[in-house]
């Protein structure tokens, strides 16, 4: 069993931040994982994108073309990656971000304001926490205890006191 | 020890660190950068020397006076860098001592791209600096195998008195894996006969790469090769995927290696009777292993992120007995599972070509494989 | 008055200990025989021929480590700073010293010398300058003064078109992590006592700890300057001391109180 998940949007987005939780997560559940980064000259703002792939045994490929799920967080990342979802996948859409709904009807889509919902909570940088509730609630990958403990153990130490409202942020996005 | 998520630059630097490191000399330069930074926090923690040099040039030279020292002595870079060490390289091999350089391949040539690929291979494998030398090559596929082959490099380094390279491509760089680190080696306390050190007592110690009398650097150059020889016999290094029963074998070493495995894995799965064999030291290379493929499979298919350069190495121990293909994606582009499987099926289901070079056909189909 | 035998045999000048028993490849005439024994001198005068690593670079000095009985490295042309920092950051109580000539230091080794003196590194660095390039048969090098006829500017250095010479002495002086930077010479007797000073003062200053020393020495090269040995001294008296002034360009405030 293997599941591929890439992560994309702007820099800044805590687009790779997000995809570390998974693959911390994963490792902690025993899991074999990769997580990758595309790295560029650039060092801020510009375009992020992470690929993880979760399985049960060796990984080979750490990137693939077609994953099984995408989490888009901006425009130009669901022009790119909507294309590519496996027949079957998922594509978890930032909508508070992206102005255009998705035309393919051969995967699961879900949408989810994850600025408005962030922002409620005290913090729109949690946009990716709600995204990746958003993911785990319609990708069978990984038990959403699993990332909060990864939460708890990894999130840095200067932000522990956001963590109870990360959490939340995970569980908001897990309705959608 | 725990397994840890780490990034391959970081996991190396740490790796080398309790492999009992004792001195580190870098430049920073992309995608390795990483590595550098985890020595400058780390190694004057420890009490050990970190110098960031005003060049690569100035990092392999001191490399080259740490080590003539007997230390356990390192630096790594990126291939344009690598490329600027070249001369110091050649003097530390002339010189018959360890180092351990790590280089985290890009695109190029020239400056190129920082993006991941595998065409240094030419320039560690088959020499790059002046004179007939070996460099021992280990070229892991992920974050674990990094970490094990760091901790090797040191041992044999010593053992042969030899210049060790780990080359990995800039994406096993930049990867997060789960690996578990070796526990801390207390530094070394006794050093070779040959050290030069300034040891009050000891007879005077002089160390040189320079014979000015050619029959004496023949004999230097020699002795060099017979160690070598040593290591061609005992250090051959690779991995086997599912070639009991194959027909087809690929072979690839590092990131290629590891994707091709997963094209392998989907063309079991579609019933082509395939296997992987991952070359994990690529100096000295599994000549034996390829000779005995040559004799047990249909056809080769070599894949790498370079124009071909392993491909020459295959092809001298295929001698023609199996058609032998080729693909590759260069620049700095890491090809995809799927692109391999489509080669894969192809070599299972077309005759195959014995003219001709693999990478002039290679070269024919690129317009389809890069549209 | 009657001379006693013992008196007859007093010895006043032996090897120093810090030099090997053997016969150096130099011109007849040169002085990197003197400048040789200087160091030599001064490493036997502060116990330290056997707590030392010396670090020989390419040019003329490159059997440097034929000659002194010390442990020696052999550098790449110009990186003999790189390399001593590689010795001295791993051997931290060992004295490390490079010995190198103009083209070594101050033209394919500028980068490494800067940056090696720019980081403080605590070494010495004991540089000769000729005027050319003496072991390929005297071409240019950056120090050739202007209008000096070598075998790579046979109608004399035209700087229109080769540039000026470098003063390495007050250029290693412009920076924070030098401690020690002077310039003498070998063409006289009071010359060779106070490059023997120098010498002296820079190693006191690595071993003090204080950060980067370098002794400029002009030396003569009657072979490739086409001179006998005395016209050679003549000429640097006449024509490089007026280019290359003789001085102390950086002294480090804590020398004050070395008393040599």
């Amino acid at each position: 069993m293997q599941n591929e998940i890439i992560i994309a949007g702007f820099g800044g987005q805590g687009v790779l931040f997000a995809g570390q939780l998974l693959a911390y997560a994963a490792m902690d559940e025993g899991k074999e994982v990769t997580w990758i980064p595309s790295y560029g000259p650039e060092m801020r703002g510009g375009t992020a994108n992470c690929t993880v792939v979760i399985a049960d045994e060796e990984i080979g490929s750490p990137l693939v073309r077609n994953p099984k799920a995408v989490l888009v967080m901006n425009l130009p990342s669901l022009d790119k990656y909507e294309p590519l979802v496996k027949e079957g996948g998922v594509l978890v859409l930032n909508s508070s971000m992206v102005p255009r709904g998705v035309a393919r009807k051969d995967i699961t889509v879900v949408l989810v304001p994850a600025n408005e919902i962030a922002e409620e909570l005290g913090d729109r940088r949690m946009a990716n926490m709600v995204m990746l509730g958003g993911l785990l609630a319609h990708l069978e990958v990984l038990p959403v205890k699993a990332i909060e403990k990864a939460l708890k153990d990894h999130l840095p130490a200067r932000h522990q006191k956001l963590l109870p409202a990360n959490i939340e942020a995970i569980q908001r996005g897990s309705k959608f | 020890m725990a397994k840890e998520l780490l990034k391959g630059n970081v996991a190396i630097a740490e790796a080398a660190i309790r492999a009992g490191l004792q001195a580190y000399f870098g430049y920073p330069i992309t995608p390795q950068t990483e590595l550098l930074e985890w020595m400058s926090a780390r190694m004057p923690e420890l009490g050990r020397a970190f110098v960031q040099a005003e060049s690569e040039l100035g990092a392999i030279n001191m490399v080259y006076g740490a080590a003539c020292t007997g230390a356990r002595v390192m630096t790594s870079s990126s291939s344009p860098g690598v490329s600027l060490m070249m001369e110091g390289i050649s003097y530390i091999a002339g010189t018959e001592l360890p180092a351990v350089i790590v280089d985290v391949m890009r695109g190029g040539p020239g400056l190129g791209n920082i993006a991941p690929a595998q065409a240094d291979y030419n320039q560690i494998v088959h020499g790059g600096g002046h004179g007939d030398y070996n460099l021992l090559v280990l070229a892991p596929s992920s974050v674990q195998e990094a970490v094990d082959l760091t901790v090797l490099a040191f041992d044999l380094a010593e053992k042969y008195r030899t210049i060790v390279v780990v080359l990995l491509d800039g994406s096993l760089g930049q990867m997060m894996e789960p690996a578990e680190l070796p526990p801390m080696k207390p530094l070394k306390t006794a050093y070779p006969e040959w050290a030069a050190r300034g040891e009050p007592g000891d007879s005077r110690r002089v160390l040189s790469s320079i014979y000015l009398d050619p029959p004496a650097e023949e004999v230097a150059n020699v002795r060099i090769l017979n160690r070598w020889k040593e290591v061609e016999a005992n250090e051959v290094r690779y991995k086997e995927y599912m070639l009991e029963d194959a027909k087809i074998a690929v072979v690839g070493f590092g990131t290629s290696g590891r994707v091709a495995l997963s094209a392998a894995r989907a063309a079991r799965a579609e019933g082509i009777p395939v296997g992987l064999l991952r070359p994990v030291t690529l100096n000295p290379f599994p000549n034996k292993q390829i000779e005995r493929l040559a004799e047990t499979v249909d056809s080769i298919l070599v894949v790498e992120m370079n124009a071909g350069q392993m491909l020459e190495d295959v092809l001298r121990d295929v001698k023609g007995r199996v058609p032998v293909e080729f693909f590759a994606r260069v620049g700095g582009i890491v090809p995809l599972p799927d692109e391999i499987l489509n080669e894969i099926r192809r070599m299972a289901s077309q005759p195959l070509s014995t003219t001709g070079h693999p990478r002039d056909r290679w070269l024919k189909r690129m317009p389809q494989i890069m549209a | 008055m009657t001379i006693t035998a013992p008196e007859l045999e007093k010895t006043i000048y032996t090897r120093p200990e810090s030099l090997t028993s053997v016969q150096t490849h130099y011109c007849p005439g040169c002085t990197h025989g003197v400048a040789h024994r200087l160091v030599a001198e001064v490493l036997d005068e502060m116990g330290l021929r056997e707590k030392t690593v010396g670090v020989a670079s390419v040019g003329c000095s490159v059997f440097a480590y034929n000659y002194f009985e010390v442990d020696f490295v052999q550098a790449p042309h110009g990186r003999a700073p790189a390399m001593a920092t590689g010795v001295k950051r791993v051997l931290p109580d060992r004295t490390v010293f490079t010995y190198q000539g103009d083209g070594d230091m101050a033209s394919i080794g500028m980068g490494e010398i800067v940056a090696a003196a720019a980081r403080g590194e605590n070494i010495t660095v004991i540089f000769i300058n000729n005027a050319n390039y003496g072991m390929t048969g005297g071409q240019m090098a950056p120090t050739t003064l202007p209008g000096q006829k070598t075998t790579s500017s046979p109608n004399g250095r035209d700087v229109e078109t080769q540039g000026y010479p470098v003063r390495a002495a007050e250029l290693l002086a412009t920076l924070e992590g030098t401690s020690y930077s002077v310039r003498r010479s070998l063409h006289d007797p009071k010359g060779i006592r106070n490059a023997k000073r120098a010498i002296r003062t820079a190693f006191e200053v690595q071993q003090r700890g204080l950060g980067f020393s370098m002794v400029e020495l002009l030396s003569i090269c009657p072979t490739n300057w086409g001179m006998s040995a005395i016209n050679a001294m003549h000429w640097i008296e006449e024509k490089m001391i007026p280019f290359y002034p003789l001085g102390d360009y950086k002294v480090h405030p804590m020398l004050a109180e070395v008393k040599i």
